[in-house]
């Protein structure tokens, strides 16, 4: 970590993660961290590296491999006081944990009518482009966001990693956060040092445009602010918004820039079905219809089973910089 | 697009290869990863896929024919890509230019560019013609395949404010056109021997006026209101309401409150016409709300915004509700919703002496009614004894293809007997 300025430390998402997740831990004697490999391995991106032997493996828990047990304890962690960090290692791995996430985490507040409630988070690495095939590429997200009572962040930089990661932390209901592995080196970013939130349900405009919205998360945010700078060379000019959080959603910004723009790309990894570009779409329809100058329309992942191990099916599955231009270009000039 | 294909490397050590067949003619459609050639290399024999969906262009090496790997071998014409090349040039060709009267000249090539024009219209499109009073058909569209898009309909919007005073072109009969002067003159500060520009405000309501006044044919009628009663009432009332609910009490309210219980006894009054149209014939459409628009003139606006569910309201509720409207409408802050809806209009026209007047429907509603001034008079009671009483004319002009003098004047007479017959005290 380079120290850049007394208030700032450049931080990769990695870096970013285990910050806060150290502070976390420093800070308050209930915070847990459980998961498969997060103890005496330290976890596979070594995350938590050290932790065990600085809070013990009473609060640094290694488990079984056995997904549905990892939140089944930190759910009741939470219920009883403790501010559990429970770890999915893969994102993939997250399905055995399915009804402990959705049956129980999601509804404990409403089920004890507010005398319980879940403050928990759980983190898990997801997304492809790394070569990780059919068990370490999976998005996750579009399984999860049709569920009330969950919220779910899904970060790109550094500095908001920390706050967002921050703000779950301190949520009083259960947070899925989720981490694109493909970022976890490649980005870096200045990180303000010392605690700080982010609120939940707050996007962020990170390029202001005037022809063309578009809506994106996770590592696609970077390529998609990648593709809406080179064309700022031709006089396109694209406003680009990093979602970061998935569910509340910001209706706010994303209206407010469509009614601007007129038009709206919403650009994902995830399978294009009923993913989340389907909600935006459907959302920005019911309210915008008035202002939309173009048909919505979504880059997203194919609607194949999963992310193949070729290369060439890698890359077919993943869009590219090159490919957002092109569809940015199109809508532009429709 | 067009895709131009080159000759595959079928093999690491493969340099060259030989279309042994071509599977498709020019003209025919491929899918993509259909193969559409084979090729033939001292290795293997292959069928390559097309990398597109489109129709074969080209055909570049003959059957037989061994070429180096690399080199482009067909073209193929990307679907939906063709369309647009066959219908850019006729777009292209569309007169920059609409005629004089802002219309186009007529011709097939143009008419079904104009089809096409409001066919590919957006719902923003729509919109933003709708709200600058923009013809789509008139435009020439920027988009792909000659789409009118927002920005050119907020362009032609530009322009037709920048040439309204000059195109204001002079009719036969019409005296000589007045110069447009260096001088800036408002309808605020009006300089004689000055042409005005039209603000959009002003152009809308000359619209709107013509409109009605030209397709509603108006028949006038008017009753004498005694409202003595109820002006009493008012007065009693005024200083504690406007201390309760910061608002002033007129007579405004009473009225329109007897107006909507007229209304209900004469549903035909909260009508409109209905022309035919080619989804269906014409009929005059009876309105199951009743929203009365309040007319409110302003130095150089008349606004008309509209008491939502006014049947809905007491005396009290439409007082708040007007007293609102009216605040709004001096900051200018009424919004579309505000300004919306209405089903019948009430203008109060008598605040100024006027005694009678012949107001102009509010275009699709059946009729519109005034309050003239409230002013004191020596009437003959039925007793036949005279009496010093608050007389209010009160004026009708009603489209006359919605009802006949039979309705209407019935509806002025219950406005009378409703009004008199109010009282003079209860609950607001």
């Amino acid at each position: 970590m380079a120290v850049v300025s007394t208030n700032s430390t450049v931080m990769n998402n990695v870096e970013a993660v285990r910050a806060t997740l150290y502070e976390a831990m420093k800070n308050d004697d209930r915070t847990v961290v459980l998961g498969e490999d997060v103890g005496a391995r330290g976890n596979v991106f070594l995350i938590t590296k050290d932790f065990i032997n600085e809070f013990g493996p009473e609060r640094v828990i290694d488990t079984p491999i056995a997904e549905a047990s990892i939140v089944g304890i930190a759910i009741g962690m939470a219920m009883e006081g403790l501010r559990p960090i429970a770890e999915i290692q893969f994102a993939d791995f997250i399905y055995p944990s399915f009804n402990q996430i959705v049956g129980e985490a999601a509804k404990t507040r409403y089920r004890s009518n507010g005398e319980y409630t879940c403050p928990m988070v759980i983190r898990t690495p997801y997304g492809g482009g790394v070569r990780g095939a059919l068990s370490h590429s999976v998005s996750v997200e579009a399984l999860f966001y049709h569920v009330p009572g969950l919220k779910i962040v899904a970060p790109s930089f550094p500095a908001d990693v920390k706050g967002l990661l921050n703000a779950a932390i301190d949520d009083p209901d259960p947070v899925l956060f989720l981490e694109h592995k493909k970022t976890y080196r490649l980005i870096k970013g200045d990180v303000p040092n010392g605690h700080y939130t982010i609120p939940l349900g707050k996007a962020k405009v990170l390029k202001e445009g005037s022809q063309l919205t578009v809506v994106s998360y996770g590592l696609y945010v970077h390529w998609a602010l990648e593709a809406a700078q080179t064309l700022e060379q031709d006089g396109i000019s694209v406003e680009v918004i990093d979602l970061r959080s998935i569910r509340p959603m910001d209706k706010t910004t994303i209206l407010q820039s469509v009614e601007r723009t007129r038009k709206l790309l919403i650009i994902h990894e995830d399978n294009k079905f009923g993913g989340i570009g389907a909600e935006i779409s459907a959302m920005v329809a019911e309210e915008a219809f008035f202002h939309l100058d173009a048909p919505i329309r979504r880059l997203a992942g194919p609607d194949v089973p999963a992310m193949g191990y070729a290369l060439p099916l890698e890359e077919e599955f993943m869009s590219s910089p090159g490919e957002m231009a092109e569809a940015m270009r199109e809508m532009v000039k429709f | 697009m067009a895709t131009t294909i080159t000759m595959p490397q079928l093999g690491e050590t493969v340099t060259e290869g030989t279309v042994a067949q071509w599977l498709k003619k020019i003209g025919d459609s491929v899918d993509k990863y259909e193969d559409f050639v084979e090729v033939s290399t001292d290795k293997v024999n292959a069928g390559v896929p097309s990398p597109v969906t489109g129709t074969i262009r080209e055909l570049l090496v003959k059957e037989g024919e061994t070429v180096a790997t690399g080199t482009p071998i067909a073209v193929i014409e990307e679907v939906g890509a063709a369309t647009v090349a066959a219908a850019a040039p006729p777009a292209a060709e569309m007169p920059a230019a609409p005629s004089p009267n802002g219309l186009p000249a007529s011709s097939s090539v143009e008419s079904a560019a104009e089809e096409n024009a409001l066919r590919g219209a957006s719902p923003a499109v729509r919109r933003l013609a709708r709200e600058h009073h923009v013809d789509i058909r008139t435009l020439r569209g920027s988009g792909t395949n000659g789409r009118v898009t927002a920005e050119d309909v907020l362009a032609a919007a530009r322009t037709v404010i920048a040439a309204q005073p000059a195109s204001a072109a002079p009719s036969p009969t019409a005296p000589a056109p007045i110069p447009a002067t260096a001088k800036t003159s408002t309808y605020a500060r009006p300089i004689p021997g000055t042409l005005i520009p039209l603000t959009p405000a002003r152009r809308i309501i000359a619209e709107r006026m013509v409109e009605s006044r030209h397709t509603a044919p108006h028949a006038w009628s008017m009753v004498e209101i005694d409202v003595t009663d109820v002006w009493n009432w008012r007065v009693r009332e005024k200083d504690r309401f406007e201390r309760e609910t910061g608002h002033k009490l007129t007579l405004l309210p009473f009225f329109i409150r007897a107006v909507v219980e007229s209304l209900v006894a004469f549903p035909l009054m909260n009508a409109k016409f209905v022309p035919a149209t080619q989804s269906g014939p014409a009929g005059i459409y009876v309105n199951d709300a009743i929203n009365i628009g309040v007319a409110i003139g302003l130095p150089d606006n008349l606004v008309v915004p509209v008491i939502k569910r006014t049947d809905q309201l007491s005396i009290k509720g439409i007082a708040i509700a007007a007293g609102e409207l009216i605040g709004k409408a001096r900051k200018g802050k009424l919004g579309v919703d505000d300004l919306s809806g209405g089903t019948f209009t009430v203008n109060n026209n008598g605040a100024n002496g006027s005694w009678a007047s012949a107001p102009i429907i509010n275009g699709g509603q059946a009729g519109i009614v005034t309050m003239e001034a409230v002013i004191k008079k020596v009437v003959v009671r039925d007793d036949d004894s005279l009496a010093i009483r608050q007389m209010m004319n009160s004026c009708l002009s009603l489209d006359h293809r919605v009802v006949d003098g039979y309705v209407a004047s019935g509806f002025l007479a219950d406005l009378k007997r409703r009004l008199e017959a109010m009282g003079s005290q209860g609950e607001l």
